[in-house]
Order: C-alpha cells, then structure tokens, then sequence
C-alpha cells in the first residue's frame, strides 16, 4: 500500500457512503447528531484539507478535541522561554510554538528584536547545535504530547551520556491520557465516542486507551490520518455505537500496535517524571498531565534557571478557547472569531496553531459555508 | 584563501581591481566596459521594438548561496528576467548591484558572477551597470544581489492581473513548489537528503510563442515568494473574480509532496523561481497548454482551474472527493509543525 491508496476517491465514495447509511437511523434514534471528538489536531486539520467536513452527514457532529499541543501551551511556558532568550541563552524551538503569544510577545517577535531564537526540526538538531557551538548556552523548548517525548528524551540522554555542558531542555510536555480522563470525568462533555490520537497511540500503544471504554463506557477507535484512515476508524466507531458494543478498536494497525513503542517510552521513562500537574491554556490545571526531566538529569534541566521571581503572573485568556476545547461551542460561535481574533492576530491559542480548531475553520471553512 | 575585505568597498584600488578582476571580465558587454556612472540606450532602437519599456528590481538574499538546480547568481539574473517576462516584455537589459560581507571568499564571488554572466548570455540580455558596496562581517549574510532589468513590451499587448474574467482557465508552466523545497533541502539544518532541484529558469523563451500566438493570454505571474496560493490570489483581488483550482491536476513532483508531508507544509505556497500562472480567454487554453508543452521548461504544464465569478477575491481548492477547502495566505513564514 501507498500513501496514495490511503487517499483514493474510490475507498474515500465507498466509506463515506457506508458513514451515512450508519450514521443516520443512529441519530434518528438518539434524536439529535451523533457527537464525535477528534481528540487531536491532526485530525482537525485532515477533516479540513480533505474537504470531508462537507462530504459528511449532518447527523454527525464533530467536537474538535484538546490534541494540539502548540493550541494548549499556556502563557506562562512561552514568557518562561522567552526569559531566557532574554539573558542571551540560544532558544532553540520547534516552528509550532513561535506565533504562540506570551505575555509580551512571542518568540517570533523576539527574535525579531534580536534574542537568538532557531528554529529546529527535531531535538537531535539541538544536539548537534550545541556541539558546534561549545561557546553558546542552547536551551531546546521542549514541547508536545506523547509524541514528541521520546526524541525529546532521546536528545536529553545523548546529552547527559556525552556530558554536553551547553545544552538545557525547558520541558513542557505534557500527556494526553490524564487529559481525556479529566475531560470525561468532569462531565460536561455530551459524547458517543472519540476517535483516538493514532500519533500519540504510536507511542503509548492502543492498550493504553483501554479506561476511556472500560471506566468512562465510552467507545474509541484509533485512527491515521489520511481519508481512508480516518473514515475507516468512524465507520468502526458507528458500528460499535450501532451494536451497543463499547470498546477499543485499533483502525491504524499498520504503525500502532497494542503495546505501543517499548523502546520510547524507556526512554521517556528514564528521562521524564510523570504525574506532575501541569497547566494547559484553556483548560486549566490538569491534574498528573505533566512531566518533568529526572532529578539524575538536573543539569540538563532548564526549569532550575527560572528562579521563582521571573515567573509571570497568570492573566485571563481574552478567548473562550477552553469553551471550544470541551466542545462547549464551535469556534465560529466565539463572539472574538474572525474579528479581534484571526491567524493573522490570534487572541487565542486555538488560532495560533494551524492544527488549531479555530485557525481550520478559518483557513478552510468559513469562507465556503458563509 | 582570498577575501572580500572592506578595502573592496573603499573605492580605491583594491576596488577597481574587484571590478575589473571580477564584473567586467564576466560581464564584459559594452556599455559597462565605458566605466560611466550610468548606461545610456538609443530611445529611437527602443521605440522601434515595441510599444511600451517594462522597468523592474528585485533583491536576492537566498541561503544557501548554492542549491541543487542553481546559485543566487543565477536567481539574481533569472528573477528579474521572469519580472520582466510575465508583463510580455522581451528582456534587453540588466543592472546587478552588490552587497558583500567582510570576509566572503573571493572564490565565492567570482563563481557568483560568472553563473549570472552565463545565465544573461543564455537570455540573450546584457548586464549594462551595477555597484559593489562591502558591509563589515555581521552585517550582511555573504553575498546580496539587487538586479533590475530593462526590456520592451511589443504593440498591443497588455497583461494585466486585474483582466481575469469568470470563464477564464488557469495553467501553470511546471510543477509546483520546486524552488522552495530543493532551497528547504539544500539548508543542512535539516539533516534530509533528496534529488530535488529548483526551477531556476529563465521563462521568457517558453512564454514568448504563448504570448506570440494566442491573444486571449489575459494574465502571467510568475509564481515566486507565496508560491502560486499567492500570485492567484492577487489575481483574484485585482480583478474582483474567484478562482477554483482542482487539487488532482496541479502537478506536484513526489518528492516536494513527501517534504510537505514530512514538515507540514503546503507545496502552493512553496516558492518558485521558474513556474508562472496563465490566466487564458477558454478558447484559447487548449491552444496555450499545447504552445507551453512544446518548450522543455512546459513539458508538465497543466490545466488546473478557473475563474469564477462566485467569492470575488478568494482562491479555493476543489479537492479529490468533491469537497472544497480555501486556500488562504500565511500572514508571514509557512513554519514546519511538529505533529
């Protein structure tokens, strides 16, 4: 198989019809749409680029899920970056967070004003950055869910092993699985399943999801992100809903596995400890969320430069982003969409991130529905 | 290994040594070889070639200095050659001025220059004036280009972005997003390999037989920084009309397409430095589509859209399964995501 196979009309007609004929005697009989959260971005974004949000059945509702880390990364992280950007430490990040606004700006805007800030395609990158530069103290602005952990830990073992003395990881990872739980367990949520993170999954491996059906009682069906992928996976998760059935189902064999990826989550493990509470913009504080690099690792660690005195002050969010992120409105309906809020300035996180619900709908939605 | 040094910007010996040693030897066209501070062009031999002079500048500050496909140097000539080139002017002239950083290996230049002398004999154009500034180390990143061209647009033609009309169909010249993404590979940040080259070229040769035979050619934009998300929809703003692409015929190679998989980009705003849009009269576009393929730079011209006159102003893809997304422009740099 290809990846053009993934994407083939052909599959894409044959599924979207079998979507239908499923998805609507199953809103008849729950008198309203069916409700579906997509847990991660990606998901959004593919709904969006592949048009299938208008080739869907109305009867299907979709709640666009708290999977974009960049959408979730609070303030706080971004001004902590930034102060050490400030004191001439190099900040090397990921594209994803450089629009994201801190409380005075945000880092594209630093490096604008002259804070060495680059921009790195993969931790193993600042590796190779500090190395090359023994003379430069390079902080790596280490962020993402399960995902982006195990190169993150990678980078921070080579570190450590190689006894790099010029290279910090500020760690903002956070994990996806304590958020779906405090989202489903703080019930504000009216949901007939999720389709699961197949990026994350990878990782963590399918058996991880296993509470959201066993504990919460909803269904779950692990999906990739091409067409068929992901239309395969909400065809799964209609016929669990129609049989009454409520499990977890694997829809992305083909990378995720039940156990998931052994070796990266090691390496997480070695590195990373878990089950710190962390803060998410939008959402709050979520409980056990977080992570924070090994006490064996302190001098790799660039939380111990941030004394408690730089920390800045938490201020309200100007969007109802958290509203959106539990699915409580769609993002057209925040009053701020499209008008103090847009790509091009966002208020919000979830107009930052092209992966962000808000920014998909207003880069490929609503201009087309009105 | 020889440098440039801020004594090459000084005005004295040592520069007119760079001048002589470097520009003149690889431009060597009169009338740069008369040393006057400026060129001078019969208005009469002007005249008698067309109706209209196309003026146009543009600066050239790529990193790498050399990627797969082509070199600033040649960029620099080609750039503005395609400036010219999209209004339906034939190209005669160029002037090439120089920013140098402290320390650039005089090597470098010299490889530089040659590259652009080369590409304008190919065009058939002549680099008539310039300049050389050197700035201290620092202050520049090796070597910027500014070059501005000079050429004729024939009687009677009269390309304009805003002449686009529901109806209209759009072509492209080539494949889409080369230049960005051989440019994204050639950076060694990123640690990947591939075969990619850019587009670098010079479009005039392959344009002029369009422009010669079919009369219904209403718009030429040659699809550089934005990429052709960009250059379509100026055309859509300026002339007050939507334009439907559909996904499945724009020609994208495999590689471009597994880079923007890989780092989460979109190849219609990839840059391109030899790839234009057409916008044609429809009963013209066939004719137009043949006349391009017939050019080895047209060989994957295609027909990918048209002009609607439904959402003025907006671009939108239709995609492979009957949906439609809009395609809307990244307020600044398309920045790689991480998931």
């Amino acid at each position: 198989m290809t990846l053009e196979d993934f994407r083939d009309p052909g599959r894409v007609r044959v599924l979207l019809g079998a979507i239908r004929q499923e998805a609507e005697p199953l809103a008849q009989r729950l008198g309203r749409p069916l409700q579906i959260m997509e847990v991660c971005g990606g998901h959004t974004h593919a709904i969006f680029r592949f048009g299938l949000d208008q080739l869907l059945p109305k009867s299907i509702e979709f709640i666009h899920g708290p999977g974009c880390p960049v959408c979730v990364l609070p303030v706080a992280a971004v001004d902590q970056a930034l102060a050490l950007a400030e004191r001439g430490l190099v900040l090397a990040s990921f594209g994803d967070p450089m629009r994201v606004p801190g409380t005075h700006m945000s880092l594209l805007e630093a490096k604008a004003k002259g804070m060495d800030v680059r921009i790195l395609y993969s931790p193993l990158d600042a590796l190779a950055l500090a190395r090359k530069e023994p003379g430069r103290q390079f902080v790596f602005f280490s962020i993402g869910f399960d995902t982006t952990m195990p190169a993150a830990a990678c980078s921070l073992l080579a570190a450590a092993r190689e006894g790099l003395g010029n290279l910090r990881f500020l760690c903002h990872h956070i994990r996806l699985m304590p958020t779906l739980e405090a989202l489903l367990t703080a019930g504000e949520l009216r949901l007939d399943g999720f389709v699961g993170p197949g990026h994350v999954a990878t990782v963590i491996g399918a058996g991880a999801f296993a509470p959201v059906a066993a504990r919460h009682g909803k269904p779950l069906v692990i999906a990739g992100f091409e067409p068929v992928d992901f239309l395969q996976a909400l065809y799964q998760l209609l016929l669990q809903l129609k049989e009454g059935r409520c499990a977890i189902e694997n829809a992305y064999g083909r990378v995720v596995s039940e156990a998931g990826n052994l070796a990266a989550q090691a390496a997480i493990a070695q590195a990373f400890e878990e089950g710190v509470d962390a803060e998410w913009r939008g959402l709050g504080l979520v409980p056990g969320s977080g992570v924070r690099v090994r006490e064996a690792f302190r001098d790799w660690d660039a939380a111990p430069l941030l004394a408690f005195d730089t920390l800045p002050q938490r201020r309200p969010e100007p969007c109802q982003c958290s509203q959106v992120l539990i699915g409580r409105l769609k993002p057209n309906q925040c009053p701020h969409f499209g008008k103090g809020c847009s790509p091009q300035h966002p208020l919000g996180a979830l107009m930052v991130s092209t992966e962000g619900a808000c920014a998909a709908y207003h880069q490929y939605k609503e201009a087309i529905h009105g | 290994m020889a440098e440039v040094t801020l004594a090459h910007g000084a005005g004295g010996g040592a520069m007119q040594e760079l001048i002589e040693e470097c520009f003149l030897k690889a431009f060597g066209d009169l009338p740069l070889e008369e040393k006057e501070d400026q060129a001078r062009f019969n208005l009469a031999e002007l005249g008698a070639q067309g109706g209209e002079l196309a003026f146009t500048t543009d600066s050239f500050v790529v990193s790498p200095l050399r990627f797969p496909g082509g070199d600033i140097g040649k960029l620099a000539v080609c750039g503005t050659l395609n400036d010219l080139a999209v209004g339906g002017a034939r190209p005669l002239y160029l002037s090439a001025a120089f920013i140098l950083e402290e320390g650039l290996a005089l090597e470098e230049l010299h490889a530089q220059v040659a590259s652009m002398a080369q590409a304008a004999r190919e065009a058939g154009v002549s680099i008539v004036t310039g300049d050389t500034k050197v700035v201290e180390r620092g202050q520049a990143d090796k070597l910027f280009i500014t070059t501005t061209g000079i050429g004729v647009i024939p009687k009677g033609l009269a390309l304009s972005i805003a002449s686009a009309r529901p109806g209209d169909k759009v072509l492209v010249t080539g494949p889409i997003g080369d230049h960005g993404a051989a440019v994204m590979l050639a950076r060694e940040e990123l640690g990947l390999a591939g075969d990619l080259e850019s587009d670098c070229a010079n479009l005039y040769p392959l344009l002029a037989p369009v422009l010669a035979q079919c009369p219904g050619v209403r718009a030429i934009r040659d699809a550089t920084r934005g990429g052709l998300a960009a250059v379509l929809t100026e055309m859509a703003a300026a002339s007050q009309v939507g334009i439907a692409l559909e996904e499945s015929a724009l020609p994208v190679r495999s590689q471009v397409k597994a880079l923007c998989e890989l780092l989460g980009l979109e190849p219609l705003l990839l840059a391109n430095e030899g790839m234009a849009a057409l916008v044609v009269a429809p009963e013209q576009a066939e004719l137009a589509l043949a006349l391009l393929r017939e050019h080895p730079l047209g060989r994957q011209a295609a027909l990918v859209g048209g002009v609607r006159a439904e959402m003025p102003g907006r671009l939108w893809l239709g995609t492979a399964y009957g949906g439609q997304r809009l395609l809307e422009l990244p307020y600044g740099l398309q920045l790689p995501r991480i998931c």
